[in-house]
């Protein structure tokens, strides 16, 4: 049996590699689950139909980030996947429901006419809505502990469920509508584009509000977490994290305001990767906050091994052709049905 | 009250509802894929236009079908540590790499391209864009690869040791993917799928020929979809006679359930029907062929064949479901090589278009690819019970530490949401079909395409003289 255990620390890459995963999944479904969010709202039926076209290509490609997520730490963190699931059972079912809804209805809503058409908008609306508010709940969940005993959950079938990890929940639906919202200014032009840009502008608010909230409510929640970000001198250290927030925010908020159509979106990437970047730390090394380590939960050196091999070749090939596909539908989006 | 619910037997369900559903739709998709790559093919090299035609039509329905696979998919995803965490934790090292093989393989590769070869006609090459669906193609029987290799190794586990932490730990990955019942079982659903596909296609093929519309791509349809019933159908009985010798070397009391017997008998007879009673330990009212089941698993009219009694009570599966699914699947084997058989005489009779009874017949055979296929999984799944890996670890004792209420919740709602969704997707899908493909316009005069003919003439495949 191979194992690259001894020339390589493999718990960490594989810690490394998963919150890559995870980090594309909020992005990239991010944006699209954004789009469902904002999709009632639109001006006319013709600024849905771009909405809608200019993510059909590429939202079950985004999809698969979860699967990546989901099947990546069964594989790598086998231990996790095991405890995460119960404790998170419902949020989770929650989710795949929303998603479920959410993911047909890019097909039935070209084939439907009159008002089953309407069903299926809403289908997507709410199916997004909830998804994300569920994602949230999850992360609000997690980041606040989940209870074990042994090498299983430990805890009720409701711990999830608390004021705190409500308002994650919707702190969430927010940053998704922020990066629809932007992804529509890139990707449309018009009354449409004028419409998402007004959007991006009111979200923006709630996301500066949420991120501010969660940022303070952390440390207070727990004393390590706070000892980590406010003992000197990893205060110095990590300042730039917060301070490169604020300053993506401002500028944002002037690319809102100039007109711009790229910048934004990016903008809203990177406030995501900082935000991201911060909760990593914060819950570093805790991959089942307070309890199980990223080495505790890892899987056998032999099998970290086996599926790192395939990820070194696959991973990069993958990120090709999705740009390949993502490149292929460059430009703006029009209303016409696509096929 | 409410903690009454028995964990384990709603995880079961919930599992079993979930896969089930789930699997009706890769089924489709595997062959539909290949399928469409074919056609493509045709179209390109010889330029008939029926072919795009064709292509165009059913790659809606494709996109449809593909769109509930994945939503369904990604829920079997989660379904493994949300039902059964326990069995995820100890089996993790071994299967885990497997199933992030396929997202890595395959899910990737399907979801990215499906975009292309749905959106991308006006955006790339007709040469890339038949490259997309032979990679979507492709992919969809990479991902039949891993997750097949992984349910195998749960049915024939080699490669591994149990640590003394009671968790499962590889030694050998060649023997975890290559498990003894991996080939069999791979090419077993893949032709399943093949099958699946093709009367599904043909049934609709019969239905413009009955109703007399679409008639030259009826034709097509119903004439490739035929060549399957006539060469595949016949191998699938072949690899299916093969993956149950697998199954009696490996799995004995999965066999004995799907042939009913209880007493290890020499020269044991077949058992055409019956009713398998697990508390008295026999099967009532059954209907014999003598020593056929000893001809047809040992290849020997007196061959010996181990009987459920061989187990202790708590080691056998459900025998009434293994005995009754294996009947229903090897049944519709039975009639789709009669389908085959059929439109061979009818097609060197040059008849194979015409006889109305064969179009319905091809009609009422439209399902039977799903049915066959579920009734095949409930087979090899119900037949490996009580364990969840054969022999190795028991089902009941893998369940999450979840409450049933909540188990029983979940179930209620994917129940709701499936055959809503399942519903309004084949509500769609009869809609495509009822639509028929779109004929191209085409100017004429240019690229040697002749003036169209009068509308009085579109039906008769002859024609008359056009001026």
């Amino acid at each position: 049996m191979f194992s690259l255990e001894s020339f390589m620390d493999l718990p960490l890459i594989w810690y490394g590699l998963i919150s890559t995963a995870i980090f594309l999944y909020v992005l990239l479904d991010g944006f699209d689950l954004g789009v469902g969010i904002l999709f009632p709202f639109a001006p006319s039926e013709s600024c849905r139909n771009r909405m809608m076209n200019s993510i059909a290509p590429f939202w079950d490609g985004n999809e698969t980030w979860l699967v990546l997520g989901g099947g990546g730490l069964f594989a790598a963190f086998p231990l996790a996947y095991a405890i995460l699931m119960p404790a998170l059972y419902l949020p989770v079912v929650f989710m795949l429901i929303g998603l479920i809804f959410r993911g047909v209805a890019f097909e039935f809503r070209f084939k439907a006419i009159g008002k089953s058409r309407k069903f299926w908008d809403y289908s997507f609306h709410f199916g997004s809505l909830v998804a994300t508010f569920m994602q949230g709940m999850v992360l609000g969940a997690f980041v606040q502990g989940i209870k074990i005993q042994g090498r299983s959950f430990g805890g009720g079938a409701f711990d999830w469920l608390n004021a705190y990890s409500v308002m994650v929940g919707m702190a969430l639906v927010f940053g998704y509508a922020l990066l629809g919202a932007t992804w529509v200014i890139m990707k449309t032009d018009g009354i449409t584009q004028d419409w998402a840009r007004k959007c991006a502008g009111y979200v923006l608010g709630y996301v500066g509000l949420f991120l501010g909230i969660v940022s303070i409510s952390m440390p207070m929640m727990n004393t390590d977490v706070k000892a980590l970000w406010f003992s000197l001198p990893n205060f110095f250290y990590l300042l730039p994290i917060p301070l490169s927030t604020v300053v993506m925010f401002v500028m944002l908020w002037r690319g809102l305001i100039k007109g711009k159509e790229y910048l934004p979106f990016f903008l809203s990437i990177g406030v995501f990767l900082t935000g991201y970047v911060g909760l990593g730390i914060s819950l570093w090394p805790w991959l089942v906050p307070f309890e199980v380590s990223f080495r505790q939960a890892a899987a056998a050196p032999e099998s970290q091994s086996l599926l790192l091999i395939g990820t070194v070749i696959l991973l990069p090939l993958i990120l090709g052709y999705v740009a390949y596909c993502y490149y292929v539908f460059r430009g703006k989006t029009s209303d016409e049905t696509l096929y | 009250m409410i903690e009454k619910f028995d964990p384990v037997l709603l995880a079961r369900v919930q599992f079993a509802f979930t896969v089930s559903f789930h699997i009706i739709f890769p089924a489709f998709t595997i062959g539909l894929a290949s399928w469409l790559a074919v056609l493509e093919w045709r179209w390109l090299t010889t330029g008939k236009t029926v072919y795009e035609e064709i292509y165009r039509m059913w790659v809606k329905i494709f996109a449809v079908t593909f769109g509930m696979g994945v939503v369904s998919g990604v829920v079997m995803s989660f379904q493994f540590g949300m039902n059964w965490s326990v069995f995820s934790d100890r089996t993790g090292n071994v299967l885990g790499p497997l199933l992030g093989y396929e997202v890595l393989t395959a899910f990737f590769l399907e979801a990215s391209f499906l975009g292309v070869m749905l959106f991308g006609w006006n955006r790339v090459s007709p040469k890339m864009h038949f490259a997309a669906t032979i990679i979507v193609a492709l992919g969809t029987l990479i991902s039949a690869f891993w997750i097949l290799s992984a349910n195998s190794w749960m049915q024939t586990p080699r490669g591994y040791l149990i640590g003394v932490d009671g968790l499962l730990y590889p030694t050998d990955w060649m023997k975890v993917i290559f498990n003894p019942s991996f080939p069999y079982r791979f090419f077993h659903m893949v032709t399943a799928s093949y099958l699946t596909t093709a009367f599904v296609v043909g049934g609709v093929g019969a239905y413009y020929l009955y109703r007399n519309q679409h008639v030259k791509h009826a034709r097509v349809m119903l004439g490739m979809a035929m060549i399957m019933a006539i060469f595949v159908a016949p191998t699938q009985a072949v690899l299916g006679d093969l993956h149950g010798l697998n199954t009696l070397k490996h799995q004995p009391a999965k066999v004995a359930a799907m042939e009913g017997i209880w007493d290890t008998q020499k020269g044991a007879p077949l058992k055409l029907f019956g009713w398998p009673d697990q508390e008295e330990e026999k099967t009532n009212y059954a209907i014999e062929i003598p020593k056929l089941s000893s001809l047809i698993l040992t290849h020997n009219l007196n061959g010996e064949v181990k009987g459920l009694k061989e187990w202790a009570k708590d080691k056998r599966p459900p025998v009434a479901w293994v005995f009754w699914s294996f009947r229903l699947m090897v049944g519709i084997g039975v009639l789709m090589i009669f389908t085959g058989v059929t439109a061979a005489i009818l097609f060197l009779r040059k008849q194979l278009f015409a006889k109305r009874w064969f179009q319905l017949w091809c009609v009422a055979m439209t399902p039977s690819g799903f049915i066959s296929v579920l009734a095949g999984w409930f087979v090899t799944e119900i037949g490996r019970q009580p364990y969840i890996v054969y022999g190795v670890m028991r089902t009941v004792e893998t369940v999450s530490p979840v409450m049933g209420s909540q188990i029983a919740m979940s179930l209620l709602a994917f129940i709701f949401s499936y055959f809503f969704i399942f519903g309004a997707g084949s509500y769609y899908i009869l809609r495509l079909i009822g639509k028929g493909p779109d004929i191209q316009e085409q100017e004429y005069g240019t690229h040697g395409v002749k003036k169209p003919p009068l509308l009085t003439d579109l039906t008769s495949e002859t024609g008359g003289k056009h001026v």
